[in-house]
């Protein structure tokens, strides 16, 4: 069979398959979407997710839906590991007749879903997974991804870091994809602006189980003028205690990823390790009207202020309605059309999906760490645009030449 | 007559205390020979090293006029060492039957078969070493139901099954009624006798030693004290003394 | 020196655990769960008191709860479990983990709780040019005092006297008209209060936060094996020995061997799996552990093998004819072909474990070892040397049998407990080489694309297959247990005394038992990874080899059908559970602990027993 006639049939299964489900769709009057994500696993950053996403819905069917149907979200934890997703994934499809996925937050989780996805044909906007492989090495047709990539902002940082010209750097990260990727990048693009930089020692430290005071005993061991963290979580709670104890980062230049994200900054309160140059959300200090109107609707909807998890799923959502009212419906193929350079209008500022490699240009805010009222912030904050942080179109294209 | 098990000073201590201190003794083709001390003497030691179980700090075992020192337990068994042991041990979770049957098809070597089942395999066997023993009534209940005595009558006739040359019986009626122990001691004797296999077993009721043993080797603190038949034994001073204390129980045997 | 605080914290850790093991023999798996407890109590105490009696206070008053726990699970739940089948009491505390994690995300909420500081402990010392916090101090000093305190209620008291003697052995004890029932809630009780106060004193280093439950456990667990089960002073030796390795491995962070650049930091990842598996084959007791009395009711519990009986091939065929009607349903429910799939590829994993954990007697702790090996032999087989997915199929059971032949054969000279954390540090190390070796095995993210070709690729028609294989697995490790093999396994774990005397070489008989296993659940782990369509490190993960362990004891370990049920059972609760409701963790625990409650003996266990009374 030529691969053409393959094309055809398979095309043609899936008319027919579309044909099918969204007459099961069209009698309920509603657009289905099918969501999943590990609550159980990582509560702290999902939690919000789910109230950022539930918020958005609310809003879009408060003004009627879309395309006239109101948007139904079926909502399913993925048990944190990609067997169990693979087959909730499967449920949402074959059960609840959705042809939309969203969702997961671990790495590999979005990654086995955009697999499963490419394989049964359906759409999938990976909302939080951050590996740059869901839309390069990996990348598939079916798949979208709204949050900016591990070398999206490791490429926000970098041009601080070379501000701060020091020669001697070490790296302390968490020893799995994430943590590997985002130094591999920080190496790579710092090598190639300051050649005579120095990577002195680095700490691949179990993701969790971090040995606080060796790993600063042997950094301070290290002298070294900058260090560069992709540590989070409970990991980084522990590596700023231990460091601020010891005096590690006195007269160090400190770069590090994610750590002004509310989820990891929070839980240090008053300890929040001043002057670091982060990626982030400094939630309180975005002054645009779209993104005080998100804050307000949702501290009065929930009585709490917005983590980075709420933004992510309140764009996520929005996008999905932008999408199927572009591609006007929840057909596969359409969909993936509409989402090419879809613009969306978020509280973060207009984000657009690129065509290219799937990748939405959903930015970060960098800025320096502060305490203000015994709570973490940042200072001197700058939105980057996510398409300002891509490599070139050529590259992207041979990295995404797997498809 | 070439005897078929030799011990030639056999040696094992733990921490500083000398459990066996140079023991010699012999075992002829056929003989029913006893081995008796108090609590602490070494008998269990000297028994575990003659099985394998244990390793000899010095000195030589001989079966069959072949040293079987450094071999395991199962390696013995191989060369024709039959065992009981002084809390038997038999295989709870199969029927009496069963456990026969495994005897029987570990001694044909096909263990390691992994098709044809058991339940037919050699039950005929099986169930003529339990009448022997007379065990044939309850082939087919759990054996871990079974009353202590009937265990000890199992577990010979698991021994018996791989038709061993030598016996070792690890105080065979322990824990028995004083008129199931004599029952065992005959059954035992009678048995072995008819299939020509020698036994070398410990005891602690006087009793059943001096009614059976051909012949009787006295344990003290590690070493050999005494050995000959039973009045031998009971008129020898060293073992009145050291054994028996005051010689209070053997005064009482003769009164 | 860095590694002293954290082998204080590593003692507290794991001396509770120690201690309960070594009275009452419960594999306790809830113990991290206490110790996560503790760190969010103490960590409410010190923030919401606030100063001096906020901290130090909240730390009595957190082993004192704890202490209260201890006692309540202790009388509640074990104590009505501790003489049905071995080892259900994990079956037990495992659906505490599950149920404690959803109390505490109830309670205390999802965000880490970093606690604060130790009052008057806030700063640094220098000592040798170094900034050393004070609190590390405190802690590096507080380890060996807990250690002797410990070391003085055990050896001084009467009661310690008692418990050391029921460490050693617990029939004797029984036998000497010790009230063994207030000995095992008092120990118990110690044991969790010391867990808590393990928890209470990390709070001024690390966030409390859900997480640490397991992560707490698994490091809990190597200690205690590596210092000797029940023995004080070696899990101390042990917390110090991981410890410190684990700093040394920092410290090198990475050198050039041979002009080859050697991260040493990666390998603390296993740093402390890698310690004990080299101390329990050099050491088969621990450090400072001493053998202990086999447990003696292994065999009691057990009935003899029958046949199946009309009834019972009846039903069989009736369920065989069943699964072979599902296809039909893919038009009408498809995702119940999808669903029926895993089960069935539980099944086969959990029959495997039944093969060695019931009639074999070795509890293996690290059965999806040999999952995930078939699961990446079958996956890279495929993917790297482009076979096809039926040479792919065959191939997998090969690769587990391989590790399942290196590992079992270490394993099977251990027995009991030991044996347990043997395979679970092997399993462990497997898991970590493949986490971290990115060229080969896609390191955290696995490996994708692994769809099986046409016609496979209809669910209905790889349902079949699935079917196929698993039956068959099924059947023809049946068939060996009825064979003379299966009863020389069974001989071997009843008495491998009398085995050994009787010729039977139970080592070997064992070790190939153990590769028989690994290679069927290799095979079950090359139909998940079709069936998934990926492969991921979390297939050879210890929840894995849990869950695996769960579905046996929930069906009854000493049935054979006990996996054909346990592992339906749990997956089709566990997927329903997760759907409904988002403390489907909880739920599951509470569901897991009725079950134990009224299927002491497991599901088909207890049937089987119900059965014969009837019968009588």
């Amino acid at each position: 069979m030529t691969s053409r006639r393959r094309f055809a049939i398979a095309a043609a299964a899936g008319v027919l398959a579309a044909a099918m489900v969204p007459a099961a769709v069209q009698a309920q009057g509603v657009f289905k979407i099918g969501e999943l994500n590990s609550y159980k696993s990582q509560p702290a950053f999902l939690e919000p997710y789910h109230r950022g996403w539930q918020m958005a819905i609310d809003e879009i069917n408060a003004k009627g839906g879309v395309l006239g149907r109101k948007l139904e979200v079926v909502s399913r934890d993925d048990g944190g590991n990609p067997g169990d997703a693979v087959r909730v994934a499967e449920e949402l499809v074959s059960r609840e007749g959705v042809n939309v996925l969203a969702g997961t937050f671990l790495s590999h989780l979005g990654l086995a879903v955009s697999d499963f996805a490419k394989q049964k044909r359906v759409f999938f906007l990976a909302a939080e997974p951050l590996t740059d492989k869901i839309t390069w090495q990996n990348g598939n047709r079916y798949t979208y991804r709204l949050r900016a990539s591990t070398y999206m902002q490791v490429a926000m940082l970098v041009p601080y870091a070379l501000e701060a010209k020091k020669k001697r750097w070490a790296l302390v990260y968490p020893n799995f994809e994430y943590g590997q990727s985002a130094a591999t990048w920080f190496k790579q693009m710092m090598k190639d602006k300051q050649p005579d930089i120095e990577f002195v020692t680095e700490q691949a430290t179990p993701l969790g189980k971090v040995e606080a005071g060796p790993v600063v005993q042997a950094l301070a061991d290290a002298k070294v003028d900058g260090i560069f963290n992709v540590l989070f979580g409970p990991d980084l709670s522990r590596f700023v205690r231990e460091g601020t104890t010891r005096g590690l980062f006195k007269g160090k230049t400190m770069v590090s990823l994610l750590s002004g994200e509310p989820e990891y900054l929070d839980p240090l309160k008053d300890e929040a390790p001043l002057g670091w140059i982060v990626t982030g959300y400094p939630w309180d200090k975005i002054n645009t009207p779209e993104h005080k109107a998100f804050v307000a609707a949702y501290e009065k909807r929930y009585n709490d202020y917005p983590r980075l998890g709420s933004l992510v799923g309140y764009i996520t959502m929005k996008s999905l309605a932008a999408g199927i009212a572009k591609a006007g419906g929840t057909d596969t193929e359409k969909l993936i059309s509409a989402f090419a350079d879809l613009k969306v209008d978020t509280p973060a500022g207009p984000v657009t999906y690129r065509a290219i490699d799937h990748q939405s240009t959903m930015g970060a805010w960098v800025g320096r760490i502060a305490v203000e009222k015994g709570k973490g912030t940042m200072t001197d904050i700058k939105y980057i645009d996510g398409a300002s942080v891509q490599p070139s179109d050529a590259e992207v294209r041979k990295l995404r030449s797997g498809e | 007559m070439k005897p078929l098990l030799e011990v030639r000073n056999l040696r094992k201590a733990f921490g500083g205390v000398r459990a066996v201190d140079d023991v010699s003794f012999a075992l002829a083709e056929g003989e029913f020979l006893a081995l008796i001390g108090p609590n602490g003497a070494g008998k269990s030691t000297c028994f575990n090293m003659l099985n394998g179980q244990l390793a000899p700090d010095g000195g030589d075992i001989l079966l069959g006029g072949k040293s079987i020192l450094g071999l395991g337990p199962r390696q013995i068994w191989k060369r024709g060492v039959g065992r009981t042991f002084q809390v038997a041990a038999i295989w709870g979770s199969l029927t009496v039957c069963e456990n026969v049957q495994i005897a029987l098809l570990a001694h044909a070597g096909e263990v390691f078969r992994l098709w044809r089942p058991v339940a037919a395999r050699y039950r005929e066997e099986a169930l003529a070493l339990l009448g022997d023993v007379g065990m044939q009534a309850q082939a087919q209940r759990p054996a871990r139901e079974l009353a202590y005595g009937d265990v000890k009558r199992v577990e010979l006739a698991l021994a018996l099954a791989s038709r061993p040359r030598l016996l070792l019986m690890d105080e065979p009626t322990a824990g028995m009624a004083p008129r199931e122990r004599n029952e065992l001691i005959s059954l035992a004797r009678r048995l072995v006798r008819e299939r020509g296999i020698s036994v070398l077993f410990t005891e602690h009721s006087m009793d059943v030693v001096f009614a059976h043993a051909e012949r009787i080797i006295v344990l003290a603190r590690g070493r050999l004290i005494a050995q000959g038949d039973a009045a031998t034994i009971q008129a020898d001073p060293k073992v009145q003394e050291t054994y028996f204390g005051s010689g209070r129980m053997l005064a009482r045997r003769r009164a | 020196m860095n590694g002293l605080a954290n082998a204080s914290s590593l003692f507290f850790l794991s001396a509770g655990l120690s201690l309960i093991f070594g009275v009452s023999r419960v594999v306790n798996m809830a113990h991290g769960s206490l110790y996560m407890l503790g760190a969010y109590i103490a960590y409410t105490c010190a923030s919401k008191l606030g100063g001096m009696l906020g901290f130090w206070g909240g730390l009595v008053a957190t082993a004192a709860a704890l202490a209260l726990v201890g006692t309540l699970i202790e009388v509640l739940l074990l104590r009505r479990i501790y003489h049905v089948a071995e080892l259900f009491q994990l079956l037990a505390t495992f659906a505490l983990v599950l149920l404690l994690s959803d109390v505490v995300a109830a309670l205390w909420g999802v965000e880490d709780l970093l606690g604060p500081r130790a009052p008057g402990l806030r700063g640094s010392v220098e000592i040798l040019g170094h900034n050393y916090p004070q609190y590390d101090l405190f802690l590096l000093f507080l380890g060996p005092v807990v250690l002797a305190g410990l070391h003085i209620l055990l050896s001084r008291t009467r009661w310690g006297t008692l418990v050391r003697a029921a460490t050693q052995d617990r029939d004797m004890v029984a036998a000497l008209g010790v009230d063994q029932a207030k000995l095992f809630t008092a120990v118990f009780a110690l044991g969790s209060a010391l867990a808590g106060l393990g928890g209470a004193l990390e709070t001024p280093r690390q966030p409390a936060n859900l997480g640490m439950d397991l992560s707490a456990l698994g490091d809990a667990f190597v200690v205690v094996v590596v210092g000797g089960m029940g023995s004080i002073p070696g899990a101390y030796v042990a917390a110090l020995l991981i410890a410190e390795i684990k700093a040394i491995c920092i410290g090198l962070g990475t050198q050039h061997i041979a002009g080859v650049a050697f991260n040493f930091s990666k390998l603390t990842l296993v740093a402390e799996f890698i310690v004990m598996a080299i101390v329990l084959i050099a050491r088969p007791y621990g450090l400072l552990g001493r053998a202990q009395g086999m447990p003696r009711h292994a065999a009691a519990m057990e009935d003899p093998l029958k046949p199946a009986g009309q009834a019972l091939r009846l039903l069989a065929l009736a369920v065989l004819v069943g699964l072979l009607a599902v296809p039909l349903l893919a038009e009408a429910s498809p995702y119940t072909v999808v669903l029926a799939t895993d089960v069935l590829i539980a099944v086969l994993f959990a029959a495997s474990l039944h093969f060695i954990a019931g009639p074999g007697g070795m509890h293996s702790f690290g059965h999806a070892a040999y999952f995930g090996l078939g699961c990446y032999g079958a996956g890279l087989l495929l993917k790297l040397a482009g076979l096809p997915m039926a040479a792919a199929i065959a191939g997998a059971p090969l690769v587990a049998a391989l590790a399942a032949a290196l590992f079992g054969w270490f394993a099977v000279r251990l027995s009991g407990v030991y044996l347990a954390m043997l395979t679970l540090a092997f399993a462990q190390i497997v898991w970590a080489v493949v986490f971290q070796w990115e060229t080969l095995t896609g390191g955290s993210n696995g490996v994708l694309g692994i769809w099986p070709p046409a016609p496979f690729n209809r669910a209905g028609i790889y349902y079949l297959l699935v079917l196929g294989l698993t039956v068959l697995g099924v059947l023809l490790m049946r068939r060996i247990l009825f064979a003379p093999f299966g009863y020389a396994m069974r001989a071997g774990r009843d008495s491998p005394l009398r085995a050994e005397a009787t010729g039977i070489a139970v080592l070997k008989v064992h070790w190939l038992a153990f590769i028989i296993a690994g290679s069927v659940c290799g095979l079950a782990g090359a139909l998940f990874a079709f069936a998934k369509g990926g492969i991921s490190p979390e297939t050879i993960h210890v929840s894995r080899s849990i869950d695996g362990l769960v579905m046996v004891l929930l069906g009854g370990i000493h049935e054979l059908a006990g996996p054909l049920v346990g592992a339906p059972v749990f997956t089709l609760l566990q997927d329903s559970v997760m759907r409904q409701t988002p403390y489907w963790r909880g739920v599951l625990g509470v569901v897991i602990l009725v079950l134990v409650l009224v299927f002491p003996l497991g599901i088909a266990g207890t049937i089987a027993a119900w059965a014969r009374r009837f019968a009588r």
